[in-house]
C-alpha cells in the first residue's frame, strides 16, 4: 500500500505566537494578516498584520490600500503570501462558508485562530491550518519549528 | 505600446499561467474586453452585471478605480493595471 501523503505547514513558533497575540488584542473583532515568504518557497518568513477594514466579529477584509501596498512591496522583493491568517471569535477554528467562497489565494495556507473559548486576555485558543482551493477544504498538520 | 494587466494567481488558469497579459483600450472596460477576447472567461471573474465584482480590487497606475470611474476609468498606452482579489472571509 502506498504511503498516504499528509499535507504539512511548517511555521516558526514566533509567527504562531504573534497570530495568537493579534487575535487576543482584536477580540471580539476578527484579526487578520499574512505571513509572507519567497515566491514558490512555501516558507513563511515575515508576519504582517493587516487592518480588518470591516472591524467586525463575524467578517474580515484586508484594508484595500494596505493590501495593495503589500502587493507592490512583494512584487519588488519577489515574495508572496504563504499564510493568510484570521481569527474566529465566537466559532471554531474551521473555515466558514464565507471563508471558502472568498478564498482567493490558492497557493496559501489558511490559518484560523479561534478565541471562542477564551477572551482578550487568557484562556484556551485553537489554531488550525487549511488549504482552500476551488471550494474544497483540506486540513493540514501544523509543524511548529523553534 | 499597450497596457499591461497583472493577473493574480487564482485567475492564471485563464491566461495559460501568465502573470501578465497585454491589451488595448481607452477605458478599463475596453481593456478587459480586449484581453477577454484572447483569454475567454477572464472578464467574468472580474465583472458581474457590468460592474466590478465586490471582492475584486483593480488599480490603474496605483489608483483604485473605485475612486476613478470604475470600469469607465481612463487607460492609455504604457499604463499598468493590477487585478487584486480582496483577501476576505468570515
Amino acid at each position: 500500500m502506498a504511503p498516504s501523503v499528509t499535507a504539512v505547514l511548517k511555521i516558526a513558533r514566533e509567527h504562531v505566537d504573534a497570530m495568537i497575540v493579534h487575535a487576543r488584542e482584536d477580540h471580539p473583532d476578527e484579526a487578520c494578516g499574512v505571513v509572507i515568504g519567497p515566491e514558490g518557497s512555501d516558507v513563511p518568513t515575515r508576519l504582517v498584520r493587516m487592518i480588518n477594514a470591516e472591524r467586525s466579529p463575524t467578517f474580515f477584509r484586508f484594508e484595500p490600500q494596505e493590501q495593495f501596498t503589500l502587493y507592490k512591496e512583494m512584487s519588488t522583493t519577489g515574495e508572496e503570501i504563504v499564510v493568510v491568517y484570521h481569527s474566529h471569535t465566537a466559532t471554531e477554528a474551521y473555515p466558514s462558508r464565507t471563508d471558502i467562497s472568498l478564498a482567493s489565494e490558492p497557493q496559501a495556507h489558511y490559518m484560523i485562530v479561534s478565541t471562542a473559548g477564551s477572551d482578550a486576555s487568557e484562556g484556551p485558543v485553537s489554531v488550525r491550518s487549511f488549504r482552500i482551493v476551488d471550494g474544497a477544504v483540506t486540513e493540514e498538520e501544523i509543524h511548529i519549528t523553534e | 505600446m499597450s497596457i499591461e494587466v497583472r493577473i493574480p494567481t487564482i485567475l492564471r488558469t485563464y491566461t495559460g499561467g501568465q502573470k501578465a497579459v497585454h491589451g488595448n483600450g481607452a477605458t478599463l472596460q475596453e481593456v478587459l474586453d480586449d484581453i477577454d477576447a484572447r483569454n475567454p472567461g477572464l472578464k467574468d471573474r472580474i465583472v458581474e452585471a457590468e460592474v466590478l465584482r465586490r471582492f475584486v480590487n483593480i488599480y490603474v497606475n496605483d489608483e483604485d478605480v473605485r475612486f476613478s470611474g470604475g470600469l469607465n476609468a481612463a487607460t492609455a498606452d504604457g499604463d499598468v493595471v493590477v487585478v487584486l482579489p480582496a483577501v476576505a472571509g468570515g
